[in-house]
This record gives structure tokens, C-alpha cells and sequence, in this order.
């Protein structure tokens, strides 16, 4: 085990040098330049020689190759260097929403959990009864719904009731305490986009718990469970559910990593400060360094979860042992 | 193989008719199944009984309701699309059809027992062997850990398992077909059953290792005094295990009788068919086998009449149009639905 797990993290070292190849070719194949975007901003001459300057300030000028590597030796010390944008240091904006962004997405991949593999359970076990159809109507309800529209249902639902309730309207609060200082604070900010994603993520999961037990259930040992004389609770949560869940974890990682650079639009509705948000302006400002560190943490985020996944993978199942 | 069975039944008067007390009985069984295609009657009417430590054996081809009649004992068709619409199978004197689903939860696995076909399947995956023998005890008996773990380790030593204690621990991936089938044995027999039915016991495993597990089976079902039904469709198993056999075909019992006189003397043709298809020790060795001309019937559109008729040399013009019934015929104790069966009785003594 030790021996894959140190196998597994040598392995990350090309996916992210894949991965910065290709976001540093990428964003300079954008047309466009941070250092004209800087100074146009909104009058209209610039010098420029004011543009060269800037150019050289932030290391342009240089050639593709001198600043690609430039790039992975600053990434190899965890010097990400500064925005081009905003001059800060890199680390500092991240690390600023990151914490908002990581428990938002964990928040709604506890909801979706929480709400998955119950629902999942009930309406295969139930297969097409009444529960069963709720299920999946409650279900394709989440997956057809985007959940920024969801977002925008719940803040008006939010209004409304609230100026109905105290008279006057109430708003989730915009800026981030961390939950360990002001815990009822920082839930009343992050509890209703991590509902709103969280809702969506479930769907997803739904189906698939449902899906895979329905299969397990028509399973031999299952049908052994039952001849041995065991309570239906007992076959569904010990026999059922136990191999049912590979399918459903694995959707699970790959969602949560998701949400970590996704939440693009719900950040927006709910007017968050997340990464999803940091990502889009980072891009449309011609952020190099941003960009690419972003795109370096989301992708280092992918391959962690896919490692805990696999992980889980061998606990739920004994046949599956890393090498 | 056949003069075994034979004397086996001679010198146990016991497995007789009617002097040792019924422990199941099965009484106009039917199990239908409801699917786009139509009804099908998977098992349809079918009777017979089990005695106490009693092995009988249930023959037929792929099919013919061998398994869903065995399945239906234990109220295990998936329902939908299956479901037992008639008859009645008395357990002790108790009619299982009418028990309540606590209630025969409580007989399976702790009075009647089953072994299925596939080892490699009917264990669960991804729970230690030691887990799925101790659930049912811990379910039925009321064991603790401590008390089901030994047990446990007791009854692996009892099918033939070294080192139980540390087997207990492992995943069913470690076990090969032949060592996972007597884990199932060992499963099955976990809390003193009274009957266990075995669903084509051997069919997935080599060879060699059948008769093994065959070799086991009789011996704890002897000693333990448990009464067996095998599933099967390989004659050679009746021939050596059972006391008496039942033949199914197209969701009806043809034939039932002692083995060693179906054997001897077959009255369908259907069981003579089949006799015919195996190599056999004790008839001269003919040039090549003779298989079953024909397909079995599809069970969704049965007409009027036998079902084997169209797959009959027999046949006679009768046969198209009414269904025989089970009648005696040869020896006593000897039944078979045929009205040619004298002519039947007659053609393997002819053929040798």
C-alpha cells in the first residue's frame, strides 16, 4: 500500500506537466494582452512604450520557452509569483477563496451524500412504486435544473419570506468569516449555495445509487442473503449497498472536483468570492500566472480526489488491491 | 453405479413409501411468470413429498421448472415478474404459501436451506467468509460474535476446510469453485436444517471436484440426518445420490419413482429419452449416444395434450389431444404420465 501510494503521487508529476503545457500554450494562443488590457482600461491612447515596459516588467518579452520554464521552476518552489493583473502575491488571492470555495464544495457534496444514497435506496428498492417515481421525478427536477437558477428561486424565496416574516428583507451576508469564528455567521452565507449545488449533485448521484442497486440487487448473493433467512435491511445495507457504491463514489470525486473551480455562475448569483469566480477573471484579464497557477491547483485537486477514490474503492472492495 | 443405488434403496427400507414421517409436502405447485411474451407456466401443478433425511432428486433438461419449483419452496421467485398462483407446500404440517414474510424468513436458512448452482456468484464479494456464515446464525440463533465465530470455524472444519480460524477471515476470492461451493455447504447447514435443496450443486465446477462435493453432501446429509432435493440434470448424480426422483418436463412431473427402477425401467418416454443420451456401466456399449431429438417446448403457448408428443417416438394420435396423468406403472410405487408406457417399459429391455 505504502509502495502504491508513493507510485501514485510520482505519478502526478506528468499529469501536471501535461497540464501546464497546455494551459500555458492555451492562454497564449487567446489573442489579446494583460499589459494593453492594464493600460487601456478605460482611456484611449496609450504609450507604447508604457506597453513595453510593462511587458518587460512582467517577463513577456521573453521567449515562449524561457518563460515556460520559468513557470515550472517557480511552481517546483511553490513561488507562484505575483498576479499580472493585481500585482498581489498569487498565493495570497487563492488562498483568500479558497477556503469558501473548498467548504462550499464540501457542504454540497454533503448534501448530495446525505440525500443520494437514501433516495437512491428507497427508489430501488421500491422500484416502481409511487416513492420510486417521487424519486425520480425529484431527481431529473435537479438534473434539469441549473443550479444558479435554483440560486436565483432561493434568494427570492429569501426575500420574500423574510419581508413577509420580519417585515423587512433578509439577505445571506457577502462577506467570509470563517466558520470557526463565527459559525452560524459563515453557515447563513454558505448553506444556501452549497443547497443549490448540493441539490443538482445529488440528482446525479441518485440515479446512479439507484441504477447500480438495482443491478446489485438481481445479484446472486443477494438472492443467497435471502434464502439464508436475513432482514431486508440487513440484505440492502449489507450485501446491496456495499457494492453498489463504487459507481456512486466514483461520481461523487469527480463532482466535488469539480465544484472546487466550477461554481462559476453560482458564485456569481449568490455573490460569492470563490475561485470559480477568480478563474473567469483571470482568464478574460489575460492573467497568465494566475491562470495557470489556478488551473495547476484545480488539476492537483482532480488527482487527489481520483487517489482518495481509489482509495475508498479498495476499502469497499476486497478484491481490489494496489500494487 | 446403478447396482450401488439400487442396493442402497434395498438396504434402507426406511426411504420407502408412506412408514417414515413427511417432511414436505408439495401439492399442486404452480408458478407462473408474467412477461410481455405472456404467461408463462414455469411450474404447473406439480406434487410430491420428501421425508425425514430423505434425498430425492429432481431431473430434467435447461428449462423445464426444475429451479423455479425449487425456488418456489422458499417463496424465492422475484416477484414481479414471478408468482406462485396455486397449490400448497405443507413444511411439517405448515402451509408456507400462507406464512407471513416474518414467518418464512424464520424457515429460511434455519429450517430449510439452500445450495445454489454458482459458487463463484452466490457468495457476497466483498464480505468475509467468517461474515456470511456468522449472519445467519447470528439472525436465527441468536448467537453472539464470540459464540457464531466458533460455530462458524466448527462447520468449515465439517465440509472439509483447513485451517477454519484463519479461512473465517478471508474474502471468497481466496477460495477456489470446489472450496467456495463448501463454504455454501457449510452455510446451509449452520443451523441444523431439516431439508436442504440443492440447485444444480455441481454443475459449475470440474469434474473431479463434483464428486466431492457430491461425496460431502450425501455424508453430512446421512450423518446429520437432513433431507436433501438435488436439482439436477445430470442422470449419473441420481443414479448414486438420490432415493427417489422425480422427472420434470415443461413444468410437470412425467415420471417418479425409486432411482434404482427409473433406472431399470424407465415408463416415459421422455426418462427413456434421457437415460439413452448418457453412457451407461450396465447396458452393453452401444455404437453412439442418442440425444433428445427436439427442442423443449417454449411454456408461454402449450396446446392441449402431452407436451413431449411432438418429440415422441411413441406418440400416438391420443396424445395431440389429451394430456396424460400420472398413473402407476411398472413397480410399486413407480408413476409416469404416459398411456404407451408399457410399450415404453418394454424398449430398453430390447435395446440391451
Amino acid at each position: 500500500m505504502y509502495q502504491y501510494i508513493v507510485k501514485r503521487l510520482l505519478l502526478m508529476i506528468p499529469t501536471l506537466l501535461g497540464a501546464a503545457l497546455l494551459v500555458f500554450v492555451l492562454m497564449r494562443l487567446i489573442p489579446g494582452d494583460v499589459c494593453v488590457l492594464r493600460m487601456v482600461g478605460g482611456a484611449g491612447y496609450v504609450d507604447p512604450k508604457a506597453i513595453e515596459q510593462c511587458r518587460i516588467d512582467l517577463g513577456l518579452n521573453r521567449t515562449y520557452v524561457i518563460q515556460f520554464l520559468d513557470f515550472i521552476w517557480g511552481f517546483i518552489r511553490f513561488d507562484l509569483g505575483n498576479s499580472m493583473w493585481t500585482g498581489r502575491p498569487i498565493v495570497e488571492e487563492i488562498s483568500l477563496r479558497f477556503e469558501l470555495s473548498l467548504q462550499i464544495a464540501l457542504m454540497a457534496t454533503l448534501t448530495a451524500i446525505l440525500l443520494a444514497i437514501p433516495l437512491g435506496t428507497i427508489s430501488a428498492v421500491k422500484q416502481n412504486t409511487w416513492i420510486d417515481y417521487a424519486v425520480r421525478g425529484f431527481s431529473i427536477a435537479g438534473i434539469a435544473m441549473p443550479s444558479f437558477w435554483l440560486g436565483i428561486l432561493i434568494i427570492l424565496g429569501l426575500l420574500i419570506t423574510t419581508k413577509g416574516l420580519f417585515g423587512s428583507p433578509w439577505m445571506p451576508p457577502i462577506k467570509y468569516v470563517p466558520l470557526w469564528v463565527d459559525p452560524l455567521y459563515n453557515l447563513s452565507m454558505t448553506i444556501f449555495p452549497a443547497l443549490a449545488t448540493g441539490y443538482r449533485y445529488s440528482a446525479v448521484a441518485t440515479r446512479m445509487t439507484r441504477s447500480a442497486l438495482l443491478e446489485v440487487l438481481r445479484e446472486d448473493y443477494v438472492r443467497t442473503a435471502r434464502a439464508k433467512g436475513l432482514i431486508q435491511k440487513l440484505i440492502i445495507r449489507r450485501h446491496a449497498l456495499k457494492n453498489a457504491l463504487l459507481p456512486v463514489v466514483t461520481i461523487i470525486g469527480i463532482e466535488f472536483a469539480f465544484l472546487m473551480g466550477g461554481l462559476v455562475v453560482t458564485e456569481q448569483v449568490f455573490n460569492l468570492n470563490g475561485l470559480g469566480k477568480l478563474f473567469v477573471a483571470s482568464v478574460t484579464n489575460h492573467d497568465y500566472a494566475m491562470t495557470q497557477a489556478l488551473v495547476m491547483l484545480v488539476v492537483a485537486i482532480f488527482v487527489f480526489t481520483n487517489f482518495v477514490v481509489d482509495i475508498i474503492y479498495a476499502w469497499l472492495d476486497p478484491r481490489i488491491r494496489y500494487r | 453405479m446403478v447396482a450401488r443405488a439400487r442396493r442402497g434403496a434395498a438396504d434402507e427400507p426406511g426411504h420407502g413409501w408412506g412408514t417414515v414421517a413427511k417432511l414436505l409436502e408439495i401439492d399442486g405447485l404452480r408458478t407462473q411468470f408474467l412477461t410481455s411474451a405472456g404467461v408463462i407456466k414455469a411450474v404447473d401443478g406439480i406434487s410430491y413429498d420428501v421425508n425425514e433425511g430423505e434425498t430425492i432428486a429432481i431431473v430434467g433438461e435447461s428449462g423445464c421448472g426444475k429451479s423455479i419449483s425449487a425456488l418456489s419452496i422458499l417463496r424465492l421467485i422475484p416477484n414481479p415478474p414471478g408468482r406462485i398462483v396455486g397449490g400448497s407446500i405443507r413444511f411439517r404440517g405448515r402451509d408456507l404459501l400462507q406464512l407471513s414474510e416474518e414467518e418464512i424468513r424464520n424457515v429460511r436458512g434455519r429450517d430449510i436451506a439452500m445450495v445454489f448452482q454458482e459458487p463463484m456468484t452466490s457468495l457476497n464479494p466483498v464480505l468475509t467468509v467468517g461474515r456470511q456464515l456468522t449472519e445467519t446464525l447470528q439472525q436465527h440463533l441468536n448467537m453472539t460474535r464470540e459464540q457464531a465465530n466458533a460455530r462458524a470455524a466448527e462447520l468449515l472444519g465439517m465440509v472439509g476446510i483447513a485451517e477454519p480460524e484463519r479461512r473465517l477471515k478471508q474474502y471468497p476470492h481466496h477460495f477456489s469453485g470446489g472450496m467456495r461451493q463448501r463454504v455454501m455447504i457449510a452455510m446451509a447447514l449452520c443451523c441444523d436444517p431439516k431439508l436442504i435443496i440443492a440447485d444444480e450443486p455441481t454443475t459449475a465446477l470440474d469434474v473431479t471436484i463434483q464428486a466431492q462435493i457430491l461425496e460431502l453432501m450425501k455424508d453430512l446429509t446421512r450423518r446429520l440426518g437432513v433431507a436433501l432435493i438435488v436439482i439436477t440434470h445430470n442422470l449419473g448424480i441420481v443414479a448414486r445420490y438420490a432415493d427417489r426422483v422425480n422427472v420434470m418436463y415443461a413444468g410437470k412431473i412425467i415420471e417418479s419413482g425409486p432411482a434404482a427402477e427409473i433406472y431399470r425401467d424407465p415408463q416415459h418416454p421422455y426418462t427413456l429419452a434421457l437415460l439413452r443420451s448418457v453412457p451407461r456401466m450396465d447396458q452393453p456399449r452401444r455404437a453412439r449416444l442418442d440425444p433428445v431429438r427436439g427442442q423443449p417446448p417454449d411454456l408461454s403457448r402449450l396446446g392441449d395434450g402431452c407436451a413431449f408428443a411432438p418429440r415422441c417416438g411413441f406418440a400416438v394420435a391420443r396424445c395431440s389431444r389429451e394430456t396424460p396423468q400420472l398413473a402407476p406403472a411398472g413397480a410399486p410405487g413407480h408413476i409416469a404420465a404416459c398411456w404407451e408406457s408399457e410399450r415404453v417399459s418394454g424398449a430398453l429391455k430390447r435395446a440391451s
